[in-house]
């Protein structure tokens, strides 16, 4: 690294037709330490994200180029996000597999054959850690999945981070750094979950109040960005610390829960359609039915940051979105004062007549 | 650890003739638990050992501006401002999903009326639990529904002086039922693997394990206050692991509850379930036979022993294997003690 010329050549992030990663690459081009950003990605970005992607060059990789595309741009740094959480209007689970496996293993066996790379970051998720009765109360990096996740989503995740394993072993010269992020939320996410905490009335499983937990949005993005311009090599749980139970977040949030007969009695998928998941299935079905919490000791003791907790991105997610709001605190501590007031004149009128 | 004088300062000005309430309306201690514990999320309690003012306003019921009344009128507000914070998800649980208000405020009044009212428990050796450190409590398992846990709890709450909090161990099995699991992890509980237990035993919890599990609770009544076998000892290795002195724990009077006389194999299998219980009421007696009878209970802790010293053979299944044996025989011994001093399991 001499003189005037940035700390780090090229930056390519894969996926930047997609929120998070048009937001990272965007965040990217920003610093004045990083010299160029390529944003890779099959299709254009979507017209919403013009504005946030001025400064990032685009590449449309086909699968042709896909095997050398990260040599050819000289890339040194390289962030994986083309993944997708769930399938949507234009990607089946089919195409959301294929996006996300056939997609990885493409773009690492392009990492591998490239010479001047000395740093990869892949995003996984907590879903890693799959969903069981028998697990332990909260995941380490260390814990292995007890079975294998029924959720198509977990099991893509199982197999990227496959991957990402084996592209470790081939290439130990690469930083190679793997993020499993909690369920994304804030007050411009807009997930499945999301759009789940948004509706009036909230479905859950019945007998089931899974523990939760979310990473803000902007602290995602700050982590993405600390693995690019920092070295910090080996896998990552990132949340926000602390618990909220789900009927705890359905209250703060103002809305009314629902519970829904358990998968056994009903049938999962049955179930899973009542929730409004019948495209995201499973995966969100087992979340909600065990609950998932991640130690994040790692995180702020390497990175020297602790991401917002997960009440505090919940809070900021509820301030964004006022409307459908059914209870709320004001409400609740008015109705609370006037039946209080009540009681009191009562009993006020019982003890003048005895 | 006075209680707080909020209450009582306000009371004789309105309402003298409420004054003289029976002592029990104001049990010594009743749900002001330990904030002082180190582990709760944060004093966001009711009633703290902090006067009114200074506590923050979300946690004043919403009509406190008001001149006070009698204790009706503070019992009226304190309750509707519990429900409004349980309504408007304002309570702070734990990693593990424990909810210390709601156990303060529902599941401890409802468990101590069994305990001190139908089952008359007495406790002794209770200095012998640590007042701060971590502890791991290890008890015999009985009597075909898993009451002793609760009952042990209460007592660890009720009569240590800093009322601690007991966080149970449970077989995974607990939790795969719905409604259940739920309770058990509101109330503190856990599942009973090494990463859970250490993990506790690491923050400096008291951490309670009944290492008979199923064959303990499912054994017939003929076989009462005969301690089956400890499984692997898995609980010795985690205590070792993390050095957290063992504490054992003899309970008599769970083996009357629900005496079990039989076990429907077929029904068992049909619900999934260990084993499907006959007792001399249930299932004859339908609900009414859910009724536990009214055994006279004695809990006794024994003298912790200590493990700091064998944090290295943790996994050494010799050491492992003796300090299982020890612990096994301390309560087998208490509990032929206990039993001596109570001739008549139904005794007042």
């Amino acid at each position: 690294m001499t003189g005037d010329r940035p700390a780090t050549g090229t930056v390519v992030v894969t996926g930047v037709s997609r929120y998070l990663a048009a937001q990272v690459a965007a965040r990217l081009a920003a610093d004045p330490s990083i010299g160029r950003v390529v944003g890779l990605d099959p299709v254009e970005p979507a017209p919403g994200l013009a504005t946030v992607l001025r400064d990032v060059e685009h590449v449309r990789a086909s699968a042709a180029t896909a095997l050398t595309v990260i040599a050819d741009l000289d890339a040194d740094v390289v962030v994986h996000l083309a993944i997708s959480t769930a399938p949507d209007q234009q990607h089946s689970r089919a195409a959301m597999k294929e996006q996300n496996v056939i997609g990885t293993m493409q773009l690492l066996a392009s990492c591998q054959r490239a010479p001047r790379l000395r740093k990869l970051v892949v995003r996984s998720s907590t879903a890693a850690y799959g969903a069981s009765f028998r697990d332990p109360t909260v995941f380490t990096e260390e814990t292995e999945p007890r079975e294998v996740p029924r959720g198509g989503f977990a099991r893509d995740i199982l197999d990227i981070e496959g991957y990402a394993r084996g592209f470790r072993r081939r290439r130990p010269d690469v930083i190679a750094t793997v993020l499993r992020l909690a369920p994304l939320i804030g007050s411009t996410a807009d997930t499945t979950l999301t759009r789940y905490f948004a509706q009036p009335i909230v479905p859950t499983v019945l007998g089931r109040d899974p523990r939760l937990q979310f990473i803000h949005l902007d602290d995602a993005l700050a982590v993405l960005h600390r693995s690019v311009a920092e070295d910090h090599p080996g896998t990552y749980n990132v949340a926000g610390a602390g618990v909220l139970t789900l009927s705890q977040a359905i209250r703060r949030a103002g809305r009314v829960a629902v519970p829904v007969l358990e998968p056994g009695l009903s049938g999962a998928a049955g179930v899973a359609r009542a929730l409004g998941f019948d495209r995201y299935g499973l995966d969100q079905l087992d979340l909600f039915v065990h609950g998932r919490v991640v130690d994040t000791t790692r995180l702020v003791s390497e990175y020297g940051f602790a991401p917002r907790t997960t009440a505090a991105a919940f809070d900021d997610f509820i301030r964004a979105h006022p409307e459908g709001t059914v209870l709320n605190g004001e409400r609740l501590a008015l109705a609370e004062r006037g039946i209080l007031a009540r009681i009191r004149q009562a009993r006020a009128a019982v003890r003048e007549h005895a | 650890m006075s209680r707080p004088d909020i209450d009582r300062g306000r009371q004789p000005a309105t309402e003298p003739a409420r004054a003289t309430l029976p002592p029990e309306e104001f049990p010594a201690d009743p749900v002001h638990p330990a904030q002082r514990n180190g582990h709760q999320p944060r004093g966001d309690r009711p009633a703290g050992d902090q006067p009114a003012e200074d506590r923050p306003a979300g946690d004043r019921p919403a009509g406190d501006d008001e001149p006070a009344g009698d204790v009706w009128d503070r019992r009226v507000a304190s309750t509707l401002a519990f429900l409004r914070r349980r309504l408007s998800g304002q309570y702070d649980v734990d990693e593990f999903g424990f909810d210390p208000e709601l156990t303060d405020g529902v599941f401890y009044p409802v468990l101590r009326l069994l305990y001190r009212n139908w089952f008359r428990t007495e406790v002794t050796g209770i200095e012998h639990l640590s007042s701060d450190g971590a502890g791991l409590v290890v008890a015999n398992h009985s009597g075909t529904v898993a009451l002793d846990a609760l009952m042990l709890s209460v007592a660890v709450h009720d009569q240590h002086p800093r009322h601690r909090y007991l966080r149970l161990l449970g077989a995974d099995l607990v939790f795969r039922m719905p409604v259940v699991s739920e309770l058990v992890r509101k109330s503190g509980g856990a599942v009973a693997c090494h990463p859970d237990a250490e993990r506790l035993m690491r923050a400096g919890e008291l951490v309670g394990v009944f290492p008979e599990g199923f064959k303990g609770i499912g054994k017939r009544y003929t076989e009462r206050y005969k301690l089956q076998r400890f499984g692997r000892g898995g609980f010795v290795s985690a205590a070792l692991r993390t050095g957290t002195p063992i504490v054992p724990v003899a309970i008599v009077g769970a083996e009357e509850t629900y005496p079990m006389l039989g076990d429907i194999k077929l029904f068992a299998r049909l619900f999934k379930l260990p084993y499907f219980p006959v007792t001399p009421t249930f299932p004859w007696f339908g609900p009414l036979g859910l009724v536990p009878l009214p055994s006279k209970w004695l809990i006794e802790f024994g003298p912790p022993i200590p493990t700091a010293h064998l944090v290295d053979y943790a996994d050494d299944p010799l050491v492992v294997f003796n300090l299982a044996d020890q612990v096994r025989e301390t309560i087998q011994q208490t509990l032929h003690r206990l039993l001596a001093r109570r001739p008549d399991p139904f005794a007042a």
